[in-house]
């Protein structure tokens, strides 16, 4: 199957849309995004019409991974991530669960010796009824998904 | 074949299966029947202390030496390089080429898997902030099977301080494998901690949450009892809750004749000393068992069959 429809204004990279409103600037920021020194647009706020608002990120040049874009499943669940080549389709990551996050986000708990040494944090992810817990592989603390994406 | 945990990190109570607990436990039950002093022959075991723990450190040291090994190591930071500022990852990388297995205790919770991660010799965890100290928990399982002749199906008391007490929550995961059956009793606000109950519930191991001593007293096989610390408590609450989780020699009248009461030690108040006599205390033989426990640990990571 061929997939024609163009991105608007955007050649090459990813588009990263439906991102919940409020959630796009975290996104940058902890992916980094906008260290890659490449072309970045942003749309916050813009209207959805089944989110109501909703943010919007597309990154030139830089094609996200699957292993990247499972870890945006963590704070935008249903976003979609496309990867775009010559300005057409030719990627779309379904989101799923990581089994890991690593690196991303910093352990919420101060005694947690992955604070003070050169690794990076590690979680381990599991999805039970009402929420997603992460649990850090060095204090083997767990913790409330809300609880780690809140920690600057 | 090689014994499981040869060559292992012993970081974490999780990590091990049902069997391997099982055979840490008989293996530190025929050391204390027959002593080896073999065992660690020719072997140099670094015992590094970055946090003090007297007892501890002294146990882990008796046992090496016990077994025929040698000790290197220091008992606190201030004079390392640590104080220094050299990270604990490269002071493992450097003492792990000194050593056949380095001991460590460290008050950064994970600090002992951060090692093991740069170590090229078997870590054992001696503790690591609030999280683990697997040898307690090793202890505590060898005397329980000690004195109930199995792990399988006991009844278990924990009392007092059940949310900040590792010692608690690492020996009902274990024991969570053996489909033990556990009564809690302690004060609300020192409650076990959901992940525990969590964990409980997933491994469908039942739990009761009780009032008093007394009331579980006659159920169980086991009293484990920890220490209700003053300075948890603001002053007009601890009044409230202040001995109700001590345990008297009048309580024990209706207890089993295999009922056994365990306590990590030190003790303060939380124990009479008039209990001590009663043929129920085991707190101090537990603590002996210690260099046992420590020893099948050791024996096991360092020889391919004990
Ligand atoms: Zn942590």
């Amino acid at each position: 199957m061929t997939i024609t429809r163009t991105v608007e204004g955007l050649k090459n990279g990813t588009v990263i849309d439906h991102i919940p409103a409020g959630q796009g600037l975290r996104i940058l920021r902890l992916f980094k995004l906008a260290e890659l020194g490449e072309r970045v647009n942003v749309g916050f706020n813009l209207s959805s019409r089944h989110m109501g608002a909703k943010d919007l990120i597309k990154v030139e040049n830089v094609e996200l991974t699957e292993a990247q874009a499972n870890e945006l499943a963590l704070f935008a669940p249903k976003a979609t991530v496309n990867v775009i080549r010559d300005s057409e389709v030719v990627k779309k990551h379904k989101l799923a669960m990581p089994a890991t996050i690593e690196g991303i986000f910093a352990c919420p708990n101060s005694n947690c010796i992955s604070h003070v040494e050169p690794v990076d944090s590690f979680f381990y992810v599991s999805e039970q009824t009402n929420d997603i817990k992460l649990k850090c592989k060095y204090c083997e603390k767990g913790f409330s998904k809300d609880i780690v994406t809140a920690v600057e | 074949m090689a014994n499981p945990l040869f060559r292992k990190h012993i970081l974490s109570i999780p990590d091990f299966s049902r069997e391997e607990l099982e055979l840490i436990v008989d293996t530190a039950a025929r050391l204390k029947a027959s002593p080896r002093d073999d065992l660690l022959q020719g072997r140099l075991i670094a015992s590094c202390f970055f946090e003090p723990s007297t007892r501890t450190r002294l146990s882990f040291e008796t046992a090496i030496q016990r077994l025929g090994g040698r000790v290197i190591g220091f008992d606190n930071a201030s004079n390392t390089s640590t104080k220094k500022g050299e990270t604990l990852s490269d002071s493992i990388r450097i003492i792990s080429s000194y050593a056949d297995a380095i001991v460590m205790r460290h008050h950064k919770e994970g600090a002992a898997r951060l090692a093991s991660e740069f170590s090229e010799v078997p870590v054992i965890n001696g503790g690591d902030g609030a999280n683990q100290h697997p040898s307690q928990t090793l202890l505590d399982l060898f005397t329980i099977r000690e004195t109930q002749g199995t792990l399988e199906g006991l009844s278990l008391a924990f009392v007092g301080d059940l949310k900040y007490g590792r010692t608690v929550h690492s020996l009902a995961q274990a024991l969570s494998l053996f489909g033990c059956r556990f009564y809690f009793v302690g004060p609300e606000a020192l409650a076990m901690p959901d992940y525990i109950c969590e964990m409980l519930a997933e491994r469908g191991v039942s739990y009761t949450l009780a009032e008093t001593i007394e009331e579980v007293i006659p159920e169980v096989d086991v009293l484990y009892m920890t220490r209700v610390q003053k300075e948890r408590f603001d002053e007009a609450d601890y009044q409230k809750i202040q001995g109700r989780f001590v345990l008297r020699e009048d309580m024990l009248k209706g207890a089993r004749d295999n009922m056994k009461i365990l306590h990590p030690l030190p003790r303060v108040d939380e124990i009479e000393t008039a209990v001590d006599a009663s043929p129920h205390a085991y707190y101090f033989e537990q603590a002996k068992n210690g260099v046992f426990a420590r020893q099948a640990l050791l024996s096991l990571v360092l020889n391919e069959t004990v």
